[in-house]
């Protein structure tokens, strides 16, 4: 299950050991929580004294020891947890079928019985602290017509579990619906401590609102399934003399209901609080040297880091150290623009500028795909009247030949980006098992054999010299780029490095191919009227657009650390380095500029979301492509704006230096 | 189910307000006599909150002035006049249709800022929330949509009386005086990180250094923090007398002029460990207004020149004195210097209740006041020679009024 078998060295010596120290922390933390939930539950406003001396003498009960260590446990598979499921990029679900599998997931389902134990176990703790009639959930009755004693079922014990069951339950589903595990970077730089200190009331009203909807909820769950459930798994019968909990005088209950929203606080409280202190862990800035004396240290700087593409949190770590030292350290900047000592090449700045632009360029090529498959799919749509419902982002591709073919929209692999590839960095294994669910699902009516007949792949050059991952493809010809679609088949590969590329190019599908073809789309459209099929499949509005940018964060610190560099060689530079790629960077700009601000001009994109009130889920991926058009306008204004009239002479082509001079002349 | 849920509920609030009825008396009890309290302590929470935005807002007798805000943008010929009925007009250099912007949440508008680095994003403190207008600038359209506006607000932070953008206009900040905390805004993202720090009772006024690594942040109390942006932690410093009026930085961020209230000096807070080398921004040219006994307003935008001055605004203790400018010339290395210059005077009875310097002005400096009369009048300094502090002298022309016909006259008259 855990699979940390990364050989990087930053995840072995920087990740783990910020996650270690983020358990640790959370453990530390334990006892405090304990002692104000044990305040809290042992609450009572008329005998202050009594309510005091009670709780001192019940933290230092063996039984609360014992709890306590129950609790690390949880703790510690929680932090293990984290550790193994957080993810940089979010994956966004396209439609609810695609949802619908991420929740049912083999991998989800482990994960929600863990939790479901887990909050039972907290939930045994938090009856056992609380004591009274919660606390063992068998208890001595007396049998109304013969007189002997028996082992009855205390209902209440059992309503505490079954509440942490289903609390567990619910944790684990709304991580998944509201990407629980997604972790963000804030815009500013805190240490840990005021951070701690300031999202802390933040985590304490999540928690609180958290659990009284979940105790709302599972109220009402009990309240009808609560009887049949009991019937169903116990055999213990029920002579308990007390009023059963599942009628409504029963759960009416002042006391049970305010122990149970407490108790299910605390529960949220303890994961809450190990996700924000994994999340302020991990996200914290991370100084990489920018050269190195030493030829074995040489894989640690900046130059190489950067390179990096399969630890994703060591790139993102990277970005960010960038972009901070682009804006606050001039020693580090120095070292940026120098040149190596034999030879005096600036291979610095080069691999730093390289690396940046082929970011923002693989940015450019996925909007430009995207934007093709729009702009094609409505064609279609319009020529042959058929309902496509899932449109929007897929294949960009008309099928040659016959008049009425309606190619459904697949998603090649280069849009899944940044749902499954990335992650299958992070997160092991898993990938290879949520790819078919992640984004941009492909159409699960066609198998993977008819698919593999259909069409051959082309092959295409990477569009920017040096890149070299095979998921961003050139904007190819539309005629036949239909064939891309071969990519998807179902088991995508390991990894990307690893696509195979056949060598036939423009290879006509075969009469079969097309007379399968045609089957298909019979079936598809035929099922394309039903309702349950059109709700299941169809594309929620904004998911493509956000699923685009899931990543840009990445594409928003190079922009900050491309364009503050840029600046400060007006004055630094001593030896011009950064003359020399001022073209380049500034048409990649203008490039990437054009690219999304057509991307803004389509349906949905520029529709805002709607802001959550308040989940620990973290919600900042959902606006990152404004993010991303603001940071790149500013990038170019503070480019122009040190430059000014200097951009005159830089060789840079007519339109790009038309669309320079509005930026200029403030007309943006 | 959902009915069910609700039958529930109701239920069950029913159940807990009888028995919670005493408990929530008491507590109204409590709450009554903790914000008195607190109220004693920080007496501006006492106010409402008009009262509030007119004792903190920049601009002098705030509820009465036909101008509530001006801001100039800091790249181009254009600035942004809040007017008395809460709508903002927005004037460029040439004669391009004016944009009048309103919004059902703009009212009581407190403070405008310019987005720097960008061509149309127009920040607004408002009562209730912060408004981001996008105005494009090629579009000729006079009255924007409320669409291009973004709404910003956070529960209990109203009203916002200050904010600030950083020079990289990567970030904004808010402050309210009710709220401790004052709010750094990513605003394409709209997520807010809180900062807080509880001395002081709230945030009046912020003014970031123009080199970026600093933030001032008054409080209403006898208290004003530092903050350094790069890891975002403050350094106290407690004044004597009032609260910090109003502050503003020399260029290079190494130097802080502060007015405090009730007090007739300005103070310089100098910074020695400067990020940056480069001393092309070498001197300020600042102004600043003493009103009622007090300082009121300082201003020093980015300017590079050798030549500078400060100007300063008479005081009116003599009834029949009319309230003036007085011009400084500053000085920051080698060490930090002021030096009376002279004068600027309005027309008979106009009071001073604003300024602010052009921040980019080709051959001098332009000084933008806005009188308590309604009228707007830009002030132009040429140099006659740039470089030495003793050789220039403010050569003062007549005004430029492109924008505002109200202020086609100039009141202007050097008195030393």
């Amino acid at each position: 299950m855990f699979s940390l078998k990364q050989n990087c060295w930053f995840i072995r010596k920087v990740v783990i050991w910020r996650a270690v120290a983020s358990i640790a922390w959370s453990v530390l933390l334990l006892p405090v929580t304990s002692a104000v939930f044990v305040l809290l539950s042992r609450f009572s406003l008329f005998h202050p004294i009594q309510w005091i001396s009670e709780c001192t003498s019940l933290l230092t009960a063996s039984s609360t020891i014992f709890s306590l260590v129950v609790l690390c446990g949880v703790v510690l598979i929680t932090g293990l947890f984290n550790l193994e499921f957080y993810t940089l990029v979010p994956s966004i679900p396209c439609s609810r079928m695609a949802l619908l599998g991420t929740v049912l997931h083999p991998r989800q389902c482990v994960h929600s019985l863990v939790y479901c134990t887990m909050g039972m176990l907290v939930m045994w703790c938090a009856s056992v602290t609380i004591g009274g009639r919660y606390s063992t959930l068998g208890i001595p009755c007396k049998q109304s017509e013969s007189g002997e004693v028996v082992t009855c079922l205390n209902e209440y014990h059992l309503f505490l579990l079954l509440a942490g069951a289903f609390m567990g339950y619910s944790h684990s589903f709304l991580g998944v619906v509201k990407n629980m595990y997604y972790v963000s970077f804030q815009p500013i730089q805190q240490y840990k401590y005021p951070r701690f200190k300031g999202c802390l009331p933040m985590v304490v009203k999540c928690s609180v609102i958290q659990s009284l909807y979940s105790a709302r909820n599972f109220a009402a769950l009990y309240f009808f399934f609560g009887k049949i459930f009991i019937n169903l798994c116990i055999t213990l019968q029920l002579y308990s003399s007390l009023q059963p909990l599942d009628s409504l005088t029963g759960l009416l209950d002042f006391s049970l209901l305010y122990h149970l929203s407490i108790s299910g606080t605390f529960l949220y409280f303890t994961w809450y609080l190990t996700v924000l202190l994994f999340r302020i862990y991990v996200t914290e800035a991370y100084s990489f040297p920018v050269q190195s004396t030493f030829t074995e240290d040489a894989e640690q700087c900046l130059p190489k880091v950067l390179a990096e593409t399969n630890t994703l949190v060591m790139k993102f770590l990277a970005l960010q150290d960038l972009a901070l030292l682009s804006q606050h350290s001039l020693s580090r900047r120095l070292e940026v623009f120098s040149l190596s000592q034999p030879g005096g090449h600036p291979h610095n700045w080069n691999a730093i500028s390289r690396e940046c632009m082929s970011l923002l360029s693989e940015l450019t090529q996925r909007l430009l795909a995207h934007q093709d498959a729009v702009a094609s799919n409505g064609r279609v749509k319009s020529q042959s009247a058929s309902i496509d419902t899932r449109s929007a982002s897929s294949s960009s591709s008309v099928v040659s030949g016959t008049e009425d073919v309606s190619e459904t929209p697949r998603l090649s692999v280069p849009l899944r980006t940044p749902g499954s590839v990335f992650t299958s960095s992070v997160g092991g294994m898993h990938s290879a098992l949520t790819a078919p669910f992640t984004p941009d699902v492909d159409s699960p009516f066609s198998s993977p054999a008819i698919r593999r007949l259909v069409g051959q792949q082309e092959p295409r050059s990477p569009w920017f010299g040096t890149v070299q991952s095979p998921h961003i493809m050139r904007r190819g010809p539309k005629l036949w780029s239909a064939s891309t679609e071969s990519q998807s088949n179902g088991s995508p590969p390991a990894s990307p490095a690893t696509v195979p590329s056949p060598p036939a190019a423009n290879q006509k599908p075969s009469f079969l191919a097309q007379w399968l073809q045609n089957r298909r789309e019979q079936v598809k459209s035929f099922l394309a009227k039903r309702v349950l099929i059109v709700y299941l499949f169809n594309k929620l509005p904004e998911a493509s657009s956000q699923a685009l940018f899931a990543d840009s964060q990445a594409h928003i610190w190079a922009l900050q650390g491309l364009s503050h560099l840029v600046a400060a060689s007006f004055s630094e530079d001593q030896f011009g380095v950064v003359q020399t790629t001022l073209p380049s960077i500034l048409s990649c700009l203008v490039v990437l500029l054009e690219a999304v601000d057509r991307h803004f001009k389509l349906p949905h994109a520029s529709s805002k979301p709607v802001r959550t009130v308040c989940s620990m889920g973290d919600s900042t991926y959902k606006t990152l492509r404004f993010a991303l058009r603001a940071a790149l306008k500013t990038a170019i204004y503070k480019i122009t704006t040190t430059f000014g009239e200097h951009l005159n002479a830089v060789n840079i082509s007519t339109e790009h230096r038309k669309r320079l001079q509005q930026f200029l002349e403030f007309k943006e | 189910y959902g009915l069910l849920d609700e039958i529930t509920n109701s239920a069950e609030e029913g159940m807990s307000l009888t028995h919670c009825n005493h408990a929530a008396f008491a507590v109204r009890r409590f709450s009554l006599w903790a914000s008195s309290f607190h109220g004693s302590l920080f007496p501006h929470l006492t106010l409402s909150s008009d009262e509030m935005v007119a004792e903190f807002s920049q601009m002098l007798d705030w509820s009465d002035s036909a101008l509530r805000s001006f801001a100039w943008h800091p790249h181009t010929d254009k600035f942004a006049v809040a007017l008395l009925d809460d709508s903002i007009k927005i004037y460029k250099s040439n004669s391009s249709p004016t944009p009048t912007l309103k919004h059902r949440c703009q009212r009581s508008v407190c403070a405008l800022q310019w987005k720097p680095l960008c061509g149309s994003a127009l920040a607004v403190a408002c009562q209730s929330c912060l408004l981001i207008w996008h105005v494009d600038p090629a579009s000729l359209s006079t009255r924007p949509s409320s669409g291009c506006a973004q709404v910003l607000s956070h529960p209990g932070h109203s009203p916002i009386t200050s904010i600030a953008w950083s020079p990289t206009g990567s970030l904004l900040v808010s402050a309210s005086p009710v709220d401790t905390s004052m709010m750094v805004w990513d605003v394409a993202a709209e997520s807010a990180v809180p900062l807080q720090r509880v001395g002081g009772g709230g945030v009046t006024y912020l003014s970031w250094s123009p080199d970026g690594s600093r933030l001032l942040a008054a409080t209403p109390s006898a208290l004003f923090r530092v903050w350094e942006t790069r890891m975002w932690t403050c350094e106290r410093w407690p004044c004597l007398k009032g609260s910090c009026q109003s502050a503003c930085w020399s260029p290079d961020g190494g130097c802080l002029l502060l007015s405090m209230q009730g007090e007739r000096v300005i103070y310089a807070l100098t910074f020695s460990d400067l990020t940056g080398i480069n001393n092309t921004y070498s001197s300020p040219v600042t102004a600043f207004f003493l009103m009622k006994n007090h300082l009121k307003q300082l201003f020093c935008p980015p300017f590079f020149s050798g030549s500078s001055f400060v100007l300063r605004a008479g005081d009116s203790q003599a009834d029949n004195h009319p309230s003036v400018i007085a011009v400084f010339k500053t000085r920051s290395s080698p060490v930090f210097e002021l030096l009376p210059c002279g004068f600027v005077m309005g027309e008979a009875g106009a009071e001073p209740r604003f300024m602010q310097f052009h921040p980019h002005f080709q051959h001098g400096a332009l000084l933008t006041v806005c009188w308590s009369d309604g009228r707007i009048s830009h002030v132009p300094f040429y140099f006659s020679s740039a470089g030495l502090l003793g050789g220039d002298s403010p050569q003062q022309a007549l005004a430029s009024n492109t924008t505002n016909p109200s202020s086609n006259k100039l009141y202007t008259e050097q008195i030393s």
